[in-house]
């Protein structure tokens, strides 16, 4: 299967919800992670055509470089690192399993690049839900397991609004950024959604 | 909004061009305008090298030159500049002695920072600056906030990097002068990043921000505007809570403005902080005030106290040549 129209939809979610991504961290940030987003997401659509001509290790990993290279502030390093670990740990045509396993190695590399961990309302509180769910999917496969995913990374995003920030700058309001969903979690739901939802129409 | 700009898009890359044809004696822009570097550079001399966000104008270009910074990597407003910037600007200003980076304590800043160092082929090390009292430290949490202390870091490390000093001493250097400086601010209204088209938050007429950050960030308390000697003793006292100076400490007074509140406020705040400070027996020898670290168009005003001793205050005093700072040449 070609990644361009995997790897579109994926950027396309956060230019379009741009807007959404603005007004979370303006609620307990800087305000500039929609616009830091929207523009790795650019960065990647301007290199769409190379991309697709790429096996899927080497598209994640260049991916990722644009984001280091691009996006700045937390959100490069942090979109970057993800994009690059799954690069190496991912086998061509991966599995549940093999996401699953992907995706712990990752949010290793993460909470050694940020000193955060589960539970801190990062992104990593996304991640680590979906992790699990794939570890673990039950009877679910397919269709179902990605319907599943793409709900489980969403309210896993809307959780984060119930936990306390101790890293980043939302870390700095303290009990005042509760009630607030992260706007960094909110990013990786929109992502994992957008590629269910395009693997369900491939499927 | 109302901002004097063409496109949000363009307003970075089109004040970085003002600002190199305007400082052009001490300053060039570095290929893709990733950094802004000092013209003359001193073989065998330390580089110092900072950067972040934009938005903080004169913060950090502006301190390019003799007796401060190497290079200055401007990121996005308010984002970090990214690793590849700080890795271009060290191979462009480093000739043999290390680099030291200068960071303030914000997680982006730090994690770019950190890459960029995990990249460079030289010797490096790193200063994080986070003076801001206005955050409670604490294991757990990213810490407190680099402000307007940063200036004096900059200034008294880049002194000691124009004598000679090597880069660990440089490093312990700027520890120290970390750890004597303490800040905090308040702002009267908040600030409109271009891009975003709208105040990051909302003050009502007869409210202040007290704790706020250098980003619009919002701060620890929304309070009841006072009087100019009511805030300059909230301010001052928190700071001077942290330091513990003895009676008879002398310290550097920097009133840093946030950019859109008038010269004539500021050296009302240093009137009112003189005040504090007299009642506290710490004795003020040196006074910078000014808007230096800035946070857009945001109103309002931080104070930044350096408890100094006699080595640190000739550091101070050595000449320096930036776009923003100049003295003794």
């Amino acid at each position: 299967m070609s990644h361009s129209a995997l790897i579109r939809a994926a950027t396309q979610t956060l230019v379009d919800h741009v807007e959404e991504l603005t007004a979370l961290d303006q609620a307990i940030g800087d305000g500039d992670h929609g616009l830091n987003m929207k523009r790795g997401a650019l960065a990647i659509q301007s290199r769409l055509q190379e991309l697709d001509n790429k096996p899927l290790n080497e598209a994640l990993k260049s991916m990722g470089m644009a984001c280091i290279s691009t996006i700045g502030g937390s959100s490069g390093p942090v979109f970057g690192t993800l994009l690059v670990t799954l690069a190496k740990d991912l086998p061509p045509a991966p599995g549940p399993a093999d996401l699953a396993r992907a995706l712990g190695t990752s949010i290793a590399a993460l909470t050694r690049l940020g000193k955060a961990e589960v539970g801190q309302k990062t992104l990593l509180d996304v991640l680590d839900p979906v992790r699990r769910l794939l570890e673990n999917p039950g009877e679910s496969s397919g269709e179902d397991l990605l319907a599943r995913v793409h709900r489980c990374a969403l309210d896993a995003a809307q959780a984060t609004a119930q936990m306390d920030a101790i890293k980043g700058r939302a870390s700095f309001l303290g009990e005042r950024a509760l009630g607030h969903v992260d706007p960094g979690s909110r990013s990786m739901a929109l992502i994992i959604g957008a590629v269910c939802d395009s693997l369900r129409v491939t499927q | 909004m109302k901002k004097l700009i063409n496109h949000v898009d363009d307003v970075l890359a089109e004040s970085l061009d003002g600002f190199a044809a305007a400082h052009g004696d001490i300053v060039s822009l570095g290929s893709e305008r990733l950094f802004v570097q000092r013209r003359a550079i001193r073989r065998g001399k330390v580089a110092l090298i900072s950067g972040g966000g934009s938005g903080h104008e004169p913060l950090h270009a502006g301190f390019v030159g003799h007796g401060m910074l190497d290079a200055a990597c401007p990121g996005h407003v308010f984002t970090s500049p990214t690793p590849n910037q700080m890795v271009a600007a060290a191979e462009s200003v480093e000739t043999g002695a290390g680099v030291l980076f200068i960071v303030k304590n914000y997680s982006g800043d730090l994690m770019n920072f950190q890459m960029a160092a995990d990249l460079l082929d030289r010797d490096n090390a790193t200063v994080i600056v986070n003076d801001d009292v206005a955050v409670e430290n604490s294991t757990y949490t990213t810490g407190r906030r680099g402000v307007a202390g940063t200036l004096i870091v900059e200034k008294m490390v880049g002194a000691a990097a124009e004598r000679g000093d090597k880069l660990a001493a440089l490093k312990t250097l700027g520890e120290t002068v970390n750890r004597a400086t303490a800040s905090m601010g308040v702002a009267l209204t908040a600030c409109t990043v271009p891009a975003a088209g709208r105040p990051t938050f909302q003050l009502g007429e007869d409210e202040m921000e007290m704790g706020v950050g250098i980003h619009g960030e919002p701060g620890r308390r929304r309070v009841k505007l006072t009087g100019a000697d009511d805030i300059a003793a909230e301010l001052t006292g928190a700071i001077l809570k942290e330091l513990a100076p003895g009676r008879g400490q002398e310290v550097i007074l920097l009133v840093n403005g946030f950019g859109g509140t008038p010269v004539l406020e500021l050296y009302l705040m240093v009137h009112a902080a003189r005040k504090v400070l007299a009642d506290s027996g710490v004795k003020a020898v040196r006074y910078l005030t000014g808007s230096y670290v800035t946070s857009l168009d945001m109103t309002g005003c931080s104070i930044t106290l350096t408890a100094v001793d006699p080595g640190m205050l000739a550091l101070w005093d050595a000449p320096v040549h930036t776009p923003a700072l100049r003295w003794g040449i």
